[in-house]
């Protein structure tokens, strides 16, 4: 029998929801609407003269090749962070989850980098690769490697993608660890006894009844890799070199702040904002299908 | 099938915790043991070491001849049937019940034949494409038994398997259980602190407390020849009641009140002044119809009716103790004169609780 209370009336189921509803649109919509009229203006170059002139600004984002290096850039840098800190988040996740001792320091050590500023976890990544300076870029040019972020746009790409994974992995990573605590350890030991080997009984048991959390996870991360990741590749490349860490978030923010194309940037992130949801209603349609709940 | 044999087994946490106390102890082939104990008496514990969800600290644990301390769980050739079913929640009950065989390569047609015929013997052949949250209690419980019948193997584990079933459904499992034994002949180790369960399933019921064995024998044996005060106190419900007395001859035993009671001296042969404890069972202590200077004397407070028998609740001797009637036994009255046939009179000794029989371990 299930029980519950009943309330009559309507003032108390809206005023208690009215603190969320005024959050989302106040941070959400209103923002979003603005984005949609702004990418709709243009400005002559002095800023004096506002015009509002339809999809101009769309048109002439599409004719941009520039911009469609961009989107290959990002699906490049979102695959790879989305894989890797999904990946390792769920390894260490599997090895901290097993009965060693000091798991609890290890499981600590784990989650703090979560708490570090993007923009500090990407100095500290500017810091440690710096070709000049950086520990870790010493020793890779004592591997012989010719290593330079500053230059090479390869080497900048991986550094972000490190930086932006390494900060993504702890959340992951608490989240993979809570997923394994919620799967009944009989239900292991009775795949133990139905002679399936760990690596067996992880791919047909734990990774199973693991899918609801991967599968959050996989959307959570998709925002975090478009969106979140701004402050990193600001603080360590700064979109840069040439463009080739340049994601869409970043070329927002450079088209419309530094390059001072409001209507431009505004399309820009009207575009983004569309390829977020359009990956996030995707998701949910066809990848949630396959969940085990 | 196999038998299994444990030799001074033992088990001992990291915290340096003894849990399993050297236990040997032999199931043979075919056999239905029941390990039977209050909880934290390590028989959880112990079937865990068979099964190899734990490591064994000390002693050897051998199926079918083989010693399996160092084995794999999945090597060992068991199957194990869990409190809380452990089925897998993402598979059908065919999947779950075929992922053993899958693991171990068996043919596909061979896998389907083999989950069929236990399908069939569990009628849970509707329910086949069935994921397990969409059973019930029951159903589950019948899908943990086929996944464990489809491996043939060479010895059933049972964790407690009832408990999370509601009375009656637990009544007929048991029943069925038993049922399937005695159709498959499979070697069966079924732990459980249910006595009745126990006295029901097994063949040879195994009392355990504190780690260590305390009796080992058939049902009836436990029920009529209990080796230790635990073991008497344990088995029948309500529990035996137990009084302290002297024995004033070679079968006769004296109680505070100086009433008395006698026992078979060709069971037990305690000394002369020697201080015991009387044990009766409830339901084999008798009313006598009237007051004789030596019978002692039940003061019953409280009557409990349970439909077939009645408990008479009340202090015989200055000390607890209960009686059961039929119910439709007449009312005795506050002050009862008790009596019982010596057969059925079992003394302890004081201080360590141990039967004082001629042969403790019958």
């Amino acid at each position: 029998m299930e029980r519950r209370a009943l309330f009559g009336g309507k003032v108390l189921p809206y005023s208690l929801l009215l603190p969320q509803f005024a959050i989302v649109v106040v941070f959400f919509y209103v923002p979003a609407v603005q984005a949609v009229w702004q990418s709709m203006l243009m400005q002559d170059a002095f800023g004096i003269s506002t015009e509002f002139v339809w999809f101009e600004n769309y048109t002439i984002l599409a004719a941009n090749p520039e911009y469609y290096r961009t989107m290959g850039t990002t699906a490049v840098f979102s695959v790879l962070v989305a894989f890797l800190s999904l990946s390792s988040g769920l390894l260490l996740a599997v090895m901290a989850d097993k009965q060693i001792k000091g798991a609890t320091i290890y499981k600590t050590m784990l989650i703090w980098p979560y708490a570090v500023a993007p923009a500090v976890a990407g100095v500290l990544w500017l810091f440690m690769f710096q070709p000049s300076l950086g520990m870790l870029a010493k020793a890779l040019r004592s591997w012989g490697i010719d290593w330079n972020p500053l230059l090479n746009g390869n080497h900048a790409m991986i550094l972000v993608v490190l930086a932006a994974t390494w900060k993504q992995i702890s959340y992951n990573f608490l989240f993979f660890l809570a997923g394994l605590a919620a799967i009944p350890k009989s239900v292991i030991e009775a795949a133990a006894i139905d002679g399936a080997r760990p690596m067996r009984r992880f791919w047909t048991i734990v990774f199973p009844l693991l899918s609801p959390t991967a599968f959050f996870l996989l959307t959570v991360n998709i925002v975090y890799v478009f969106f979140d990741t701004f402050g990193i590749i600001d603080s360590v490349t700064s979109g840069g070199p040439a463009g080739n860490t340049t994601t869409m978030v970043y070329k927002v923010y450079a088209d419309g702040k530094l390059g001072s194309d409001l209507g431009g940037s505004a399309a820009q992130s009207v575009v983004l904002m569309a390829i977020v949801i359009a990956l996030t209603a995707v998701q949910f349609k066809f990848v949630e299908r396959r969940v085990q709940y | 099938m196999a038998s299994v044999v444990l030799e001074s087994v033992r088990k001992v946490y990291a915290g340096g915790v003894e849990a399993v106390k050297g236990i040997s102890l032999t199931i043979p082939d075919g056999n239905f043991t029941v390990l039977l104990g209050p909880s934290g008496c390590g028989k959880s514990t112990l079937l865990r070491m068979i099964a190899g969800l734990e490591e064994i600290s000390g002693g050897t644990v051998s199926i079918g001849g083989r010693t399996v301390n160092d084995v794999e769980p999945s090597e060992r050739d068991i199957a194990m049937v869990f409190q809380n079913y452990a089925l897998y929640p993402h598979m059908s009950v065919y999947d779950n019940m075929a992922y053993g065989l899958r693991n171990r390569g068996t043919p596909k047609d061979e896998i389907a034949r083999r989950v069929a015929d236990a399908a069939r013997l569990l009628a849970i052949e509707p329910y086949l494409k069935r994921k397990p949250r969409a059973l019930s209690g029951g159903q589950r419980q019948r899908v943990a038994m086929g996944r464990a019948i489809v491996r043939e193997p060479a010895a059933f584990l049972f964790d407690e398997p009832l408990s999370n079933l509601d009375a009656k459904l637990r009544v007929q499992m048991r029943l069925e259980i038993r049922k399937l034994h005695n159709r498959l002949k499979a070697t069966s180790i079924f732990v459980t602190h249910d006595q009745v369960e126990a006295m029901t399933l097994a063949d040879q019921v195994v009392v355990m407390n504190g780690g260590r064995i305390e009796q080992v024998g058939t049902p009836l044996d436990i029920y009529r020849a209990p080796s230790s005060k635990f073991v008497a106190t344990f088995i029948g419900s309500p529990a035996m009641n137990l009084v302290s007395g002297t024995v004033v001859s070679s079968d006769e035993v004296a109680l505070a009140d100086g009433s008395r009671l006698r026992f078979d001296a060709a069971i037990y042969a305690p000394g002369k002044g020697a201080k015991v404890e009387v044990g009766l069972r409830p339901e084999e202590a008798k009313v006598e119809s009237a007051p004789g200077p030596q019978l002692p004397k039940l003061l019953c407070d409280v009557t409990e009716e349970l439909g077939a028998t009645r408990l008479l609740h009340g202090t015989l001797a200055g000390e607890a103790f209960v009686l059961a009637l039929p119910s439709d036994a007449a009312d005795p009255g506050r002050t009862i004169p008790v009596s019982a046939s010596p057969a059925n009179v079992h003394l302890f000794d004081v201080e360590s609780g141990r039967s004082l029989r001629r042969s403790a371990d019958v």
